[in-house]
């Protein structure tokens, strides 16, 4: 077992999956030769050649376009958007083909894709950089949207998204790519998609988080539990679908619910997980299902952004409201 | 070579036949049997008669929104005609001589039309994408095929198709770019039917041809005569020809003229005049393959007018055959979305299946 941060493990479990299936495929600016912008795919084209690893013109669209053809015909591509924030550009070809094109053929053609993005923001980056778009993708009909908080996590979803038969939107908290580090075990094994982890089981309030803020959460459950709070923290893992199971029973058991979030606040997908909420435990409710989100601003650049990122004492602030309610 | 001589600036168009069928260059005129021009010529008339159908039952309100294709029947089959077995097709909407070609069944394009999603389930082994609607974003697919075939090491060619508006989306310029640096092995055929809806061709670029935009990509690029079914296969030939051999891409700028209208939906008779529509009708493809086929003493006006008549009760026959289908099936627009379907979605299908038992 291997002690990796999140970044390390991405390039690791691109590496295993490129070794073990020869029709994967890793591609994006700066992907090949200089290995990612952050490093995600450093040494991946040394290793397994430029027909398997590449660099590819600056076109974000043409980047998710083209993938739709390559896993059309046979292949499994693994495509980066350098960041979230320039998604939009191939928005286009999420919506309207990568969600659609089994449905519209009836199941005739399916596409096992990965589109993986770093994604959030308290990176200290220019504009575009910190985007939360949960929503835009969430949303879509077709697609899975998937984001890991710890870097044994990264590995078993990521393995997970490449070997499903549909397309999986891979997520990837930037601020935590070198946070910190974990023992990932060498050896294959998956996540299932679809499934949040209990972090923390407790008894007074239940906090869905993910991505970054998982670990803001935790702390927050730490200064809590300071003061008698007892929280209950789970990691949603999977924006869509999301695992009502877990999350209603949870509600169930503490009668308090709270979701923190990046993503702006206004229609963002904490306002989903309050609606699965009021309708799978509304009887068991002790206090309004609660929404700590960002705000309904631009993200800012650097010099604004603590403004908008939560730390742990903000985050703690909004549960215990709740917590007494 | 023919994209060097009719190249993209070099301000010649490629015609092998002229409008009256009469061959105006016989060095050029490409290695293949009368049966299978004969062949071509056939399915040529196959769709328009599909095509006259499908707009006679939308008259009549039967069918939906239809795209005819009248006009450009050389440009799709005499492109379709050049591709192999295992090559892959990805259209655009209004491609029905190339699907047919390509061994697309008419009754799935009329499910299709008629508003079915079951009509873009091609047989398998059909290498043919479904309708793209949002215009020019199946280049990139086109474009993604071809690179797995390159990375497979495979031989197979992929064959695009997009409109004249079609060149004026940024898809559209991302693709010739990706299709360039990785030497894909693709052809591109901008069908040129001079008007996307109701704009014009001059009023997408400036550029004097569609195809100079192959130069900035820096692939060859070649301008055909697109209702000239001869030279609209030799173009295609070649072009697939150099990209099965490792090549990369081509684009090909088929000048045609689309002489219905855009869809069911439209007039065309409000941003065009009747005589431009005459001075086109002029040069009709069929009418042209026709003359050309009937002087070989292969084809006769008799065997036209059979074939023609069996033609149109073909197509009311398989329209009949899918106008009994009906309406979609229920679980058909909810169990398509994902391999398995998500219990989110499952519960939803329930309880909406719960309500129709109850209001019964």
């Amino acid at each position: 077992m291997a002690v990796m941060n999140l970044i390390s493990t991405i390039n690791h479990t691109l590496d295993q999956e490129l070794e073990r299936d020869q029709r994967v495929v890793v591609f994006g600016e700066d992907v090949g030769l200089e290995g990612g912008v952050f490093r995600a795919t450093v040494g991946l084209q040394k290793k397994y050649g430029e027909k398997r690893v590449f660099d590819t013109p600056l076109a974000e669209s043409a980047i998710v376009g083209t993938a739709v053809g390559m896993a059309i015909n046979g292949l499994r591509p693994v495509a980066e958007i350098q960041f979230s924030g320039f998604m939009y550009p191939a928005y286009n070809q999420i919506v309207s083909h990568v969600a659609r094109m089994r449905n519209r053929t009836r199941g005739r053609l399916n596409l096992p894709m990965v589109i993986r993005m770093p994604h959030g923001g308290g990176i200290k980056a220019l504009e575009h950089h910190s985007e939360s778009l949960d929503t835009l993708l969430g949303h879509i009909p077709g697609l899975k949207v998937v984001t890991p908080s710890t870097p044994y996590d990264a590995k078993g979803l990521l393995l997970s998204a490449i070997r499903d038969e549909d397309p999986v939107i891979f997520l990837e908290p930037s601020k935590i790519y070198r946070a910190f580090k974990q023992e990932v075990p060498e050896e294959d094994y998956t996540i299932p998609l679809g499934k949040a982890k209990i972090l923390q089981q407790g008894t007074d309030v239940t906090v869905v988080s993910w991505g970054a803020y998982v670990h803001e959460v935790l702390k927050a459950g730490q200064l809590l539990a300071e003061e008698g709070i007892s929280l209950e923290i789970i990691d949603l893992r999977t924006i869509s679908p999301i695992d009502r199971e877990t999350i209603i029973e949870s509600v169930q058991k503490t009668g308090r619910f709270v979701v923190v979030h990046e993503a702006a606040k206004s229609f963002g997908p904490g306002a989903e997980l309050m609606a699965l909420v009021n309708e799978g435990a509304f009887l068991y409710l002790e206090a309004p299902p609660t929404r700590i989100a960002g705000f309904d601003v631009t993200i800012p650049i650097p010099r604004g952004e603590h403004h908008y990122f939560m730390d742990a004492k903000r985050i703690a602030h909004g549960i215990r409201r709740v917590a007494n309610y | 070579m023919l994209a060097q001589q009719y190249g993209p600036l070099q301000g010649k168009m490629l015609q092998i036949m002229d409008e009256n069928g009469v061959i105006l260059q016989t060095d050029l005129v490409p290695d293949r049997q009368d049966e299978a021009w004969l062949e071509s010529y056939m399915t040529m008339l196959k769709t328009r008669s599909a095509d006259n159908k499908a707009l006679q039952l939308q008259r009549q309100g039967r069918m939906l929104t239809y795209a005819p294709n009248t006009g450009q029947e050389a440009a799709q089959v005499g492109s379709a005609a050049a591709m192999a077995e295992g090559d892959w097709l990805v259209p655009a909407f209004r491609e029905l001589g190339a699907w047919l070609t390509r061994g697309v069944d008419l009754e799935r394009v009329y499910l299709y039309w008629y508003g079915n999603e079951l009509g873009s389930k091609f047989a398998d082994g059909v290498r043919v994408l479904p309708i793209s609607v949002p215009i020019g974003s199946q280049f990139q697919h086109a474009v993604g095929i071809a690179m797995a075939s390159n990375i497979k090491g495979e031989d197979d060619v992929t064959v695009a198709y997009i409109g004249d508006g079609g060149t004026s989306i940024g898809d559209f310029s991302e693709a010739l770019n990706f299709a360039g640096v990785f030497n894909a092995p693709v052809v591109f055929i901008i069908q040129n039917n001079q008007y996307a809806i109701s704009v014009s061709r001059q009023k997408q670029t400036k550029a004097e041809t569609l195809v100079q935009k192959a130069v900035a990509a820096g692939i060859p690029g070649i301008l055909v005569d697109g209702n000239d079914l001869m030279a609209m296969y030799a173009a295609t030939k070649e072009a697939i020809d150099r990209a099965r051999d490792g090549g990369g891409p081509t684009l090909i700028e088929a000048y045609t003229y689309r002489l219905g209208a855009h869809t069911t939906s439209d007039d065309p008779t409000k941003y065009r005049e009747d005589e431009e529509v005459e001075k086109w009708r002029a040069k009709d493809p069929v009418k042209r393959m026709k003359a050309y086929l009937i002087a070989k003493g292969i084809w006769s006006e008799e065997e036209d007018v059979r074939l023609i008549e069996q033609y149109d009760e073909e197509a009311l026959e398989i329209f009949r055959k899918v106008e009994a289908t009906g309406e979609t099936e229920l679980e058909d627009i909810f169990k398509y979305h994902f391999a398995e379907m998500p219990e989110h979605l499952q519960e939803q299908y329930d309880e909406y299946v719960q309500y129709l038992k109850e209001v019964e």
